[in-house]
């Protein structure tokens, strides 16, 4: 199979599970959780790029969605800024607020990094949680619908098919990035810094890029979340929402986009399926991240295509 | 005309000098060896020359421009490139892709054209893919075109480094003992490589046990001992040096 | 003024205390495997809440403090034997990824072996204040501090004068020689990560007395650990103890002097400023990439 054809290949499968999906629901419940499986998703494919492609690991991304969630917040709420400008704002100045750190913290590697970037995600919790007279503290804020040029985003059913075609819009965007020279540098950085190094590749640059290029996809997923949900609590902010993140694209897969993609899917739905056994449900998950870890390190959809093709092979 | 000048240049780790007070000039389009026992600092000649570390004290010119301090992205930029004696490939990537990060500093590597798959950046690609592909037959890849670096053998990656090296046409070309683990045969067609990259113009630095290939294709060699220079000159006159001939063989040698 | 400088002082050296010992439970496991256990946390609350409720249960204090620890340890010893060496040679996203999910899975036991109230334990010689230059000092405080100095000392003196200690710190400098020499590697992994929940534990139960636990209190008491550890570069005890006090006296400071609403936020702003200039931390190791 060559690139093209996997290329359109999987975007169209993607499109295809989008358009089917909601066959199944029976009532909006299942289209509000679509909406935040996709979310998640989106989100996952922007961090993948970080931490799967670049291979730099970040425990801080739920602090840049709930930055994004908070600015679309205060913006429209206190200011009646239109939506769409809000959303560009708060992730214009996620971008600036993630470029002016990553250069300091990206030096760093490793469990370094990790303990960097999982400490800017808690200060932005904490700072989200004290400054009441902004945010609104620990009780959250409420803010209205997505209007843009006469239209609203509203229900869950709305909001599936502009989530479903923002995530297309994603993964094409990320393929696009993967498959280009940029994409292939990132990936360089992964495999040897200093072998990039020495052809050129100014490595640093390259892992500053894709940091403030994964925490925009976070904002502008937190705007779209803040209005979609119409409440938020600080706690979308926090060190698990982060861990969260990175479990779905370790889950999924590192260094596939569509494996970002499944991962996000399925812990977002774990929780209902498991909504019977809610009191075993944070023991499950912690099985389940060990699990994978354990058996599959490469995550579920890499660890799946080795298993096809070797069975291939095996014909 | 000298297009790389080296000038008392120093490298200290803990007070141990690893390279110290060197000075030596590598002719434009020669190959150039630099000869030493273990330990004797070519290594770290090289990072120093390649910037990956910085000298303790001394410089480096290249093209008559002082390029000490440098990064080596900038270094390569100018036209400086190097392979590694242990292994910096990229095994999680193709055989080709790795080639292809070689030429990175050809391509259009705008980050919006790139987001969004502009034709002109995807044409370029596609070019740099063919061209990546001839200079992976150049080095004698053609058999692994297709493969994932992960899967390929220790004397293939030496070569796929050489023609990542190679795809940033570099001015200059510091291979770091690409004999290394080879066996005669391997070796010797990496002989020949090298001798084709210099004869396209490419100048060559060249570290190397191999002392029958350092011999055979070196126009000038230095020879390295503690750090220090040992003894320069044509393959000849280092081979009749006594100093050179006692650190390699001893000194009842 | 002097008076409450003191009171924050004496607040700070207690919660460094925790720190500190938190913060050496990161390091051993991290000299010994070179993993970053997050479920370090976890372990100060077994150690607290194991105690706390068996106390309650009528099991005597000296009684219920060695069960927990040995409860504390066999969680750990499960941890390394189960989730951690089965994925030796993982890279670190995938090792992180583990103790963190370890660390959720203890939890979720907690939830259901215990409960999800706060729980506390009696103070162990009593709530009568000390008076120093016009500061109080609760007794309890004497204890997580002289426990802490205790373990310490308990620490160096195996580290450097016991076969097996050190034994587990050649491995850490250098797993081939050690293994050459003949130290059992695993075995020197089972004991750090048994080592690292003991001291866990031991912090869990002296500070319960004063700050409650409930099954989420490992969360932030391990996240601090694991910025005293950084602090002072990883994998160096001494680093990790000066660490774990740095963070617990700025903390006391500035929730006395500037927000106490900032006071979780203290340790982590310590720790980016810190590695934006040292960034292996105060005491680590710096050198140059080998390539």
């Amino acid at each position: 199979m060559n690139l093209m054809t996997a290329r359109t290949g999987g975007l169209a499968a993607l499109a295809i599970v989008v358009a089917v999906a909601p066959v199944g629901f029976s009532n909006s419940y299942f289209y509000d959780v679509g909406v935040n499986a996709m979310f998640n998703a989106i989100v996952c494919v922007g961090l993948n790029l970080l931490i799967g492609y670049a291979g730099q690991i970040s425990l801080g991304h739920a602090g840049f969605f709930a930055l994004g969630a908070y600015g679309s917040g205060i913006l429209t709420e206190r200011y009646g800024v239109p939506a769409i400008v809000a959303l560009t704002l708060s992730a214009a100045v996620v971008g600036i607020l993630a470029f002016a750190v990553a250069r300091p913290i990206l030096k760093l590697k490793g469990h370094y990094l990790a303990m960097a970037t999982l400490g800017i995600g808690i200060i932005i919790h904490i700072v989200l949680k004290t400054e009441a007279g902004i945010t609104g503290g620990p009780d959250g804020m409420s803010l209205g619908n997505f209007k843009m040029l006469g239209f609203t985003i509203k229900g869950d059913q709305m909001w599936y098919w502009v989530t479903g075609v923002l995530l297309i819009f994603a993964v094409w965007l990320s393929l696009n990035l993967i498959e280009s020279p940029v994409g292939r540098a990132l990936r360089a950085v992964h495999g040897s810094e200093v072998g990039a190094e020495v052809v050129g590749v100014d490595t640093s640059s390259y892992k500053v890029l894709v940091f403030v290029v994964s925490a925009v996809f976070a904002s502008v997923v937190g705007s779209l979340f803040a209005h979609k949900n119409g409440f938020i609590t600080p706690d979308i902010g926090s060190f698990f929402g982060s861990v969260h993140f990175v479990t779905m694209v370790v889950l999924g897969g590192m260094a596939s986009v569509y494996g970002a993609v499944v991962g996000a899917v399925i812990l977002t739905l774990l929780p209902q399926l498991l909504a019977v056994v809610e009191q075993y449900e944070a023991m499950i998950l912690g099985v389940i991240m060990m699990g994978t870890m354990i058996f599959m390190p490469k995550g579920l959809l890499p660890s799946l295509m080795i298993k096809l093709k070797s069975r291939e092979a095996g014909r | 005309m000298s297009l790389l000048k080296v000038e008392k240049l120093s490298k200290e780790f803990g007070g141990v000098h690893a390279v110290e007070d060197l000075t030596f000039t590598v002719e434009t389009g020669h190959i150039h060896s630099i000869i030493g026992p273990n330990g004797a600092g070519k290594t770290t000649l090289f990072n120093l020359i390649t910037g990956v570390y910085t000298p303790s004290s001394g410089r480096v010119l290249f093209q008559d421009r002082l390029v000490s301090g440098m990064k080596p992205y900038e270094l390569a930029a100018l036209g400086m490139s190097r392979t590694f004696q242990n292994l910096q490939i990229f095994f999680n990537m193709q055989a080709i892709e790795n080639v292809m990060v070689g030429h990175h500093l050809h391509l259009d590597r705008r980050f919006l054209p790139s987001l969004l798959r502009l034709p002109q950046v995807t044409r370029r690609d596609r070019e740099c893919r063919d061209y990546c592909a001839g200079l992976m037959e150049f080095v004698g890849l053609g058999k692994y075109l297709d493969a994932d670096a992960a899967s390929m053998p220790y004397g293939a990656l030496k070569r796929l480094e050489i023609a990542r090296a190679l795809a940033a046409q570099p001015k200059m070309l510091l291979l770091d003992e690409p004999a290394a683990g080879l066996n005669a045969t391997e070796s010797r067609e990496i002989d020949e490589v090298i001798k084709k990259v210099a004869s396209s113009g490419v100048t060559v630095v060249l570290v190397e046990h191999d002392m029958k290939m350092v011999m055979g294709i070196s126009d000038q060699i230095t020879a390295l001992d503690y750090g220090r220079k040992l003894a320069e000159g044509t393959p000849a006159e280092v081979r009749a040096n006594p100093e050179v001939v006692s650190a390699y063989l001893g000194t009842n040698g | 003024m002097f008076a409450a400088f003191l009171q924050y002082l004496f607040s700070g050296l207690t919660s460094g205390a925790i720190y500190a010992l938190a913060g050496l439970g990161f390091a051993i496991i991290y000299n010994a495997s070179h993993v970053i256990n997050f479920a370090q946390g976890e372990f100060i609350m077994i150690g607290g809440m194991a105690t706390a409720t068996m106390v309650a249960a009528g099991v005597p204090l000296y009684l219920a403090i060695p069960l927990a620890m040995v409860a504390s340890m066999l969680v750990g010893v499960a941890m390394e034997k189960f989730a951690v060496e089965p994925a030796r040679n993982a890279d670190v996203v995938t090792i992180i990824i583990i103790t963190i999910g370890a660390s959720i899975f203890m939890r979720g036991a907690a939830q259901i072996i215990w409960d999800k109230e706060f729980h506390s334990l009696p103070a162990f010689s009593g709530e009568t204040p000390i008076a120093v230059m016009g500061a109080t000092l609760m007794p309890q405080s004497l204890w997580v501090i002289g426990v802490a100095a205790v373990v310490i000392v308990g620490l160096w003196y195996f580290f450097n004068r016991t076969m097996f200690g050190k034994a587990m710190l050649g491995t850490s400098h250098n797993r081939l020689a050690a293994q050459l020499v003949g130290v059992a590697v695993k075995k020197v992994l089972l004991a750090s990560f048994a080592l690292s929940a003991l001291l866990g534990a031991v912090g869990g139960i002296v500070v319960t007395p004063i700050t409650f636990t409930n099954y989420e209190a490992g969360i932030m008491l391990g996240l601090k650990g694991f910025s005293a550890a950084v602090l002072g570069g990883l994998g160096n005890g001494t680093g990790a103890i000066v660490g774990g006090l740095i963070v617990g006296i700025a903390e006391a400071m500035a929730s006395g002097y500037l927000s106490s609403a900032y006071k979780d936020a203290i340790a982590f702003i310590i720790i980016l400023f810190v590695l934006f200039f040292m960034p292996s931390g105060l005491f680590g190791k710096r050198g140059t990439d080998r390539v």
